[in-house]
């Protein structure tokens, strides 16, 4: 298993968008930090980032990546090594390599300028999405034999959880406003990753102006502690749960 | 060593392999012949667990290949078309594969020598030629010493003296008594190497036996001949 992510991360290194990615997201938070020295709103600032561009990229790149990686797997799958770990070494390699490119990214800056411990959450939040991210590419992957379709698919499912989603959230809480609403919005929160990790850095930078009806709802309920633990967990479901059902399929794929 | 049983296999409305049965033992060759689409590449790539069945079984030495995967040990593949990671060189594609084979030491390296590999090791896979990218699938799939080698058109593409240098190798192999199953179109080389013949026909089994009886029945010196003689007597309406 480690041979196995170990060339998969020097395949990864090698062509270096993950170089380009990192550099993207230390220029954006040092540039963030330089512009304003209010910690509290440069972490706002991050958290869009986080939000929107990181699962963008990781969705992307995942799926790229897993077809680009089509030779590798074929090869690898008619020596002795069992499916499973072929598929998880490729997976683990991939979440792995965006994760540490977001910490260089996006931590380091934090660490230096300070703020740190306000955007512990944020850092956890980002890598937890990374990863949910790069589940749904692998899903996305095992589910069509076609490159094009496949990154289709992905960038559906960003779009789905980004903008999509929160348009339905607030159809629904708009047309049945006269009911309360409450455990119905918990549920609807809870299916969608995004949602989950902006209320997990809104909770912890305790900014309510912006937390919205959802957010509002999650502290009066649950109060920041509890609501922090049942998100946090929810998110880390979200991360492995498409990867889990992706490796089903793949048990079972022709190749 | 390898015995297929009832082997069923669709590919969405496509029928494949229609409940095909084999045996296949040691210390012979197989030339797994058949027209362009007939299931020739499906039947290896089952025998190899990359494709699934939809039905029946295969064991590889008495092992189900079903959810298995130790039995590879025991395989050598070359494909078709070998494809593999465009970023690697040779050298670290054969030290990878060891790795992961855990087979460092004991290799044959005959064929890594005889096509001379070694001069090409820095050589990313990608900028290879069809031909080469040949010479690195046959070096890797007899690099462990397999006790079987399924080889899926071992001769196409490749230069004249490699193509002797393969046939060599292979006959050798089958000497030491591995089992080898060739599937390819090209007869003179079948003769040469193979000692068996199956042929399949729209994924069904149509002839299994030696090779020596069929060119004895037929009373053809050439197995080209032979194979066409008995096309004849199966299928008179395509005569």
């Amino acid at each position: 298993m480690f041979q196995l992510i170990r060339y998969i991360l020097l395949d990864i290194v090698r062509t270096r968008f993950l170089l380009f990615y990192t550099a993207l997201l230390l220029l954006s938070s040092i540039g963030m930090f330089q512009l304003d020295a209010d910690t509290g709103k440069v972490l706002l600032s991050l958290m869009n980032i986080v939000l929107i561009v990181v699962p963008l990229i990781s969705v992307v790149f995942s799926t790229i990546h897993f077809y680009n990686s089509y030779e590798f797997i074929e090869l690898m799958l008619s020596q002795p090594i069992d499916r499973r770990l072929i598929f998880w070494a490729e997976f683990v390699a991939t979440a792995l390599s965006l994760v540490l490119a977001f910490l260089v990214g996006v931590g380091l800056p934090l660490v230096f300028y300070g703020g740190a411990v306000g955007g512990s959450m944020l850092l956890f939040s980002g890598s937890m999405l990374t990863v949910a991210f790069v589940s749904l590419a692998f899903l996305s992957s095992v589910l069509t034999r076609d490159k094009a379709r496949a990154i289709g698919l992905a960038l559906a499912f960003w779009l789905y959880f980004t903008l999509i989603y929160d348009a339905f959230v607030l159809w629904v809480v708009y047309q049945f406003s006269d009911y309360p609403l409450e455990t119905a919005t918990l549920v609807l929160v809870s299916l969608n990753p995004v949602d989950l990790a902006r209320i997990l850095m809104m909770l912890q930078l305790d900014i309510s102006a912006l937390m919205g009806y959802s957010g509002a709802f999650f502290k009066l309920f649950f109060g920041t502690a509890t609501g922090a633990w049942f998100s946090s967990v929810l998110l880390v479901v979200w991360s492995f749960l498409p990867v889990v059902i992706a490796t089903r399929i793949f048990q079972r794929k022709d190749l | 060593m390898i015995s297929i049983s009832d082997l069923d296999k669709k590919f969405g409305r496509l029928h494949v392999l229609r409940s095909l049965r084999l045996e296949l033992e040691a210390g012979k060759a197989y030339a797994l012949i058949g027209p362009n689409g007939s299931g020739k590449t499906t039947l290896l790539k089952c025998i190899l667990g990359l494709v699934i069945p939809n039905e029946g079984e295969i064991l590889v030495a008495g092992e189900s290949v079903r959810n298995h995967w130790r039995y590879r040990e025991k395989l050598g593949y070359m494909p078709q078309i070998g494809r593999y990671p465009g970023n690697m060189t040779i050298g670290q594609l054969f030290s990878m594969v060891s790795d992961v084979r855990k087979a460092s030491t004991d290799r044959d390296e005959e064929l890594y020598e005889a096509f001379q590999l070694e001069k090409m090791a820095n050589k990313r896979m990608h900028t290879l030629s069809g031909g080469t990218r040949q010479k690195v699938s046959a070096a890797l799939a007899f690099l462990f010493r397999p006790p079987v080698l399924i080889l899926d058109e071992p001769t196409a593409g490749l230069d004249p003296v490699s193509v002797e240098i393969l046939k060599d190798k292979i006959v050798r192999e089958k000497e030491n008594g591995r089992l080898i199953i060739i599937s390819s179109h090209i007869m003179s080389d079948l003769d040469y190497l193979a000692t068996d013949l199956v042929y399949l026909y729209e994924g069904e089994l149509l002839f299994h036996d030696s090779i020596a009886r069929l060119k004895a029945e037929t009373g053809e010196e050439r197995l080209g001949r032979a194979i066409a003689h008995l096309m004849q007597a199966h299928l008179p309406s395509n005569a």
